[in-house]
């Protein structure tokens, strides 16, 4: 059962991540490229516990902590520049 | 009880992925800003707590004891979701933004794909 249905998962978030990739290339504004690498980072972290079921190894938890970690920091750092010009204030 | 269990994480890792899908569609479909941002903040953080809950409930019968650090991942994923939402759609409401008020795809900034 797992044999088919870790193949299926990936296959959908594979193509979860080929859309945001068009929208971090296309996006009309600076926002929607912010937005975009955003869901990138939280479906990262999806095919990364994804790959920790298919390894049947617990390496990659922190890894997938670190990724959570580190994106949130990004986006709000992004958005903080672009609504005050700065991000520490 | 094995074939159960299988099942039970097949069934979470495929509800996760679809949903992540579908968080993705609507950042691909969507026609301006402010409905984009739907897409990602709710659909997207449940698909990947639905992979998360299938990781632990599989790593808690294959490894040895309960498995928790993936709703360690799930509960900071759904706390920093909405504070992120929030700040994006605070810039874009700083930026000044224009919304699609009438549902078409007539905006002339943000609605072509």
């Amino acid at each position: 059962m797992l044999n088919t249905a870790i193949p299926i998962a990936f296959a959908l978030l594979t193509a979860a991540q080929l859309l945001n990739l068009y929208r971090l290339l296309k996006g009309p504004t600076l926002l929607d490229r912010i937005l975009a690498l955003d869901t990138m980072y939280i479906d990262a972290i999806a095919m990364f516990i994804l790959m920790g079921v298919y390894f049947h190894s617990t390496v990659y938890f922190e890894a997938a902590l670190i990724i959570a970690v580190m994106g949130f920091i990004g986006t709000v750092a992004t958005s903080k520049f672009l609504m005050r010009g700065d991000i520490l204030e | 009880m094995i074939f159960f269990i299988e099942l039970l994480v097949s069934f979470f890792l495929v509800a996760g992925a679809f949903f992540a899908l579908a968080g993705s569609i609507g950042t691909f479909r969507l026609p301006d800003f402010f409905s984009r941002l739907h897409g990602p903040t709710k659909s997207t953080t449940l698909g990947v707590g639905g992979m998360a809950i299938a990781s632990a409930i599989y790593f808690s019968f294959h490894g040895e004891g309960i498995s928790l650090h993936e709703v360690l991942i799930t509960l900071f994923l759904f706390i920093t979701a909405p504070v992120s939402a929030h700040f994006l759609a605070k810039a874009a409401l700083h930026q000044q933004l224009h919304q699609n008020k009438s549902g078409q795809q007539g905006d002339h900034r943000s609605s072509d794909r």
